[in-house]
């Protein structure tokens, strides 16, 4: 089984982004909301955490009711504060944007949740149970917060997670400067701590067949996330020093080590997890670290505040570069290959632009391959990239099965964020609970 | 630039910025500190005969917020240094700084002999003026003296009156703001022959109570006893009791105020409510003697804009403004008008006005909106504008013709 380090991430990849904030600050800051009726800041959140209750809160001294408040509406709120893109939601809803600086509402979040992780303080308990038993696929943000909320109403969950330790890509998938695994693990210690059963190390599908999940539980919440990074259909590819980078991130983060990653790592790709991997890389110690993306800037998944980290740590952008073959000698990488895209964005290759750029290591950062053998499995239409079909209320075509969090996100999209894929898991918990009360009427 | 000096009852100041009777003129070495950072007076912390004893801990501030220090409460008494050490640095103070007045604030026991024996030895040291310390609402109020005094308007004329047989210099007799009707005592004084009141001293009050021991702070060895409160969030208590002893006519002597006086703005409010000079005391606890010249250069500025050649020219402007509410103008009639364009959407106004007011403030279907006054029903409170954050995005627009006035009174003397 892996080692995590979980509370001081391997030391090799820095102290972490997330800015402190001193008694004075907290003191100032959380004065100096106003205390807004119908916040916009909470309009913003996907969760609808009540931002000035939390802040008010703190600015009271009641460090336990603002955990809680953060708490109640996000389950994975500990994680949030460090990941969000606060100044696409709660930051930039703050009514300070037209004539002052936003309160800094995720430095906030942080210091109430570190508060409650360092106190081992217990928010929430279980409620009256009502003999119903509810699956829930997948550990990560979704998964927790969806077995954390059924919990919370009484059900009896059991969340069977593939990987070793809970969490998702929480866990294994956000590099520790921004997001170190103790805290997921501690939000998924909260889902536990309320009698929710933990099977880890358990693929459904495989060491458990989808049907035998099904027959043992009154409801199943499928929140499988996504698979391995696909392939690029390139040449070279198979070649030792190319990386998956969730696998990259995974190996850095646990501690196994990634090996000699040489003195100039391509990475391709344009989203969250391209920048993570990165960042982790430059932070390993590679004096040349560049992202080759196929469109412009404009098109970047990754959030502006990522693009901005990833240059302030020194990586270089390579913008409308498709990667066409990776050079290999003696089985490894040996350079990369790119062509020039149209400026316009659209990716279109340019013919007869094609260059050699220097590469000791690649690392593939172009999305994620979908479960559909597991939605095949459970019987879950999903549409043709693969996502679980589900509407408003998280109900796949099947009753009795739900589905929230990345393997319900279309690709691409801005909504796949750790903050959305959280409220998805809370409303899926919620339609159960309606289905499983009004099964039982 | 405008001529700052001014003239309480014979007492002539460069400017009108004055330290209070207090721990920042407990000693000569604050006192030419204070004169050296332009401080235009001081009142020396009160002299007795005797020195008294102090407790500790003393002070203890109220918060708000991230604000420190909006109030402050105090447990400490009188001085209690020597008498003869008082006046040998009050004489080296005046020796060095000639044009600054030096007011010895008085406090003793409740006899004539005490009183003149005071004045006479502390006359012996070129003073400016006394001021009687009848306000102390703690300590020494339970020994017959300050406060206890201040609350019985025949011991003020009397005592007054014993100071004033044996003074050469004028005499200010300050007030204890804790009474049923401040111009009682006001009155007393000048009854008594006081050449000047001023007010207000602190007023009782307990800070808080510690949330871990349940001790009451601040606390001494376990114990506290009730202190006197002061510091800006007093202000509106003080210009209240500074302007009603401005317009009664029973009173009719200068004033010096007092009472969170913290800026220029401050001042200038107490100055056109009625005070000739102005005593400082929470704000230099809390920055230092250095805000003096922040308050010379405000009032100086101010005067200057306004073409105005002497701060006395602002001395009672607004006192004839301050009547009975039975004179106010029932007809006069303004509404709030939010201007969309500075509004930030942070609804303060709406559910201000929805919870606690008159529920004449709409939100627009679309939160993205400003929120709408409903002219029809607003009475012209305040209360939006006041929540609001953003400076004169409220504003308050009259509604009446203003060609008519009626009052309560008048309604009062009409033959029904």
């Amino acid at each position: 089984m892996e080692t995590l380090r979980l509370t001081d991430p391997w030391p090799a990849l820095g102290p972490s982004i997330a800015k402190h904030l001193s008694q004075l600050d907290v003191r100032v800051e959380a004065n100096r909301c106003l205390n807004c009726y119908d916040a916009p800041c909470i309009r913003a959140c996907p969760t609808g955490i009540d931002v000035p209750r939390f802040i008010g809160r703190i600015a009271t001294g009641d460090l336990l009711g603002s955990a809680r408040t953060i708490m109640d509406a996000n389950p994975v709120g500990a994680s949030c504060a460090r990941v969000c893109p606060t100044e696409q939601l709660c930051e930039g809803a703050c009514v300070y944007n037209a004539d002052a600086s936003p309160i800094r509402i995720g430095d906030l979040q942080r210091y109430a949740t570190d508060w409650a992780i360092e106190r081992g303080a217990t928010l929430f308990a279980a409620g009256p149970p009502t003999g119903k038993h509810v699956a829930v696929i997948g550990a990560g943000p979704a998964g927790l917060a969806a077995a954390r909320d059924l919990a919370r109403l009484g059900h009896a969950v059991t969340v069977f997670e593939r990987d070793p330790q809970p969490g998702g890509l929480d866990t294994y998938g956000i590099v520790p400067f921004r997001l170190p695994a103790e805290i997921a693990l501690w939000e998924a210690e909260q889902v536990r701590a309320l009698g929710v059963t933990f099977r880890t190390g358990v693929a459904v599908g495989e060491a458990i067949a989808a049907q035998e999940v099904l027959a043992t539980h009154d409801a199943v919440v499928l929140a499988v996330g996504m698979g391995a990074v696909p392939r690029l259909g390139i040449a070279g590819e198979d070649a030792a020093g190319v990386w998956d980078a969730l696998a990259f991130i995974r190996a850095a983060k646990s501690g196994a080590g990634v090996g000699a990653l040489g003195n100039t790592v391509a990475v391709i790709g344009g989203g969250n997890t391209a920048i993570d991997a990165a960042t982790c890389s430059r932070r390993l110690g590679v004096p040349s670290v560049t992202m080759y993306y196929r469109r412009g800037f404009e098109r970047m998944t990754a959030y502006q505040f990522e693009i901005e980290f990833a240059q302030v740590e020194g990586v270089e952008f390579r913008t409308c570069s498709l990667p066409s073959r990776i050079l290999v000698e003696h089985g490894r990488v040996a350079g990369l290959e790119v062509v020039a895209t149209h400026p316009d964005g659209s990716a279109r290759v340019l013919p007869g632009s094609e260059r050699v750029v220097p590469a000791d290591t690649v690392i593939v950062a172009i999305g994620q391959s979908r479960h559909v053998a597991l939605l095949d499995a459970f019987g879950v239409r999903y549409g043709p990239t693969g996502i679980a079909l589900v509407d408003d209320a998280m109900r796949t075509n099947r009753p009795n099965i739900f589905a929230a969090g990345d393997c319900t996100f279309t690709p691409g999209g801005i909504d796949a964020m750790v903050v959305e894929a959280a409220q998805r898991g809370k409303t899926a918990a919620r339609s159960i609970d309606a289905f499983l009360r009004e099964a039982a009427a | 630039m405008a001529d700052l000096s001014v003239d309480l009852a014979g007492i002539r100041s460069p400017n009108p910025f004055w330290l209070a009777s207090a721990p920042p003129t407990n000693s000569g070495y604050q006192v030419m500190r204070a004169f050296a950072a332009g401080w235009g007076g001081a009142v020396w912390k009160t002299l007795a005969l005797e020195p008294i004893v102090n407790v500790t801990s003393r002070f203890a501030g109220l918060n708000a917020g991230a604000y420190r220090m909006l109030g402050m409460n105090n447990i400490e008494l009188i001085t209690d240094r020597p008498l003869e050490v008082n006046l040998e640095e009050i004489a080296a103070c005046k020796a060095a700084y000639p044009d600054r007045p030096i007011i010895a604030s008085l406090m003793t026991e409740c006899t004539r002999e005490s009183w003149h024996e005071l004045v006479r030895r502390v006359e012996t040291v070129p003073i400016d003026g006394f001021e009687l310390n009848f306000g102390c609402p703690h300590g020494m109020s339970e020994r017959g003296q300050g406060a206890a005094v201040g609350q019985d308007p025949e011991l003020i004329t009397l005592i007054t009156r014993w100071v004033k047989e044996a003074a050469h210099v004028p005499v200010i007799v300050k007030l204890t703001p804790n009474v049923a009707d401040v111009r009682v005592p006001a009155r007393a004084a000048a009854e008594g022959g006081a050449d000047a009141i001023s007010l207000i001293n602190t007023i009782n009050s307990l800070i808080g109570v510690d949330l871990d021991t349940w001790l009451p702070i601040p606390h001494v060895d376990g114990k506290s006893s009730h202190g006197g409160f002061c510091g800006p969030a007093v202000k509106p208590i003080a210009l209240n009791m500074v302007g009603a002893c401005a317009r009664d006519e029973g009173v009719g002597i200068p004033i010096s105020g007092i009472g969170g006086i913290a800026d220029w703005r401050d001042a200038v409010e107490f100055l056109l409510m009625g005070s000739t000079t102005v005593q400082v005391c929470t704000t230099v606890m809390h920055h230092g003697f250095r805000i003096v010249g922040d308050m010379i250069d405000g009032l100086s500025n101010y005067l200057d804009e306004r073409g105005l050649a002497s701060v006395r020219e602002l001395i009672g402007q607004t006192v004839p403004r301050f009547v009975d509410w039975n004179d106010l103008n029932l007809d006069y009639a303004v509404v709030a008008r939010i201007d969309p364009e500075s509004c930030i959407r942070c609804n303060k106004c709406y559910i201000a006005c929805e919870d606690a007011a008159h529920q004449c403030i709409d939100r627009p279907a679309d939160p993205l909106l400003a929120p709408v006054v409903d002219e029809e029903h607003c009475v012209g409170c305040n209360l939006c504008a006041m929540v609001c954050p953003v400076q004169d995005c409220i504003t308050m627009v009259r509604t009446d013709a203003g060609d008519t006035v009626h009052t309560w009174r008048e309604r009062l003397s009409v033959p029904s």
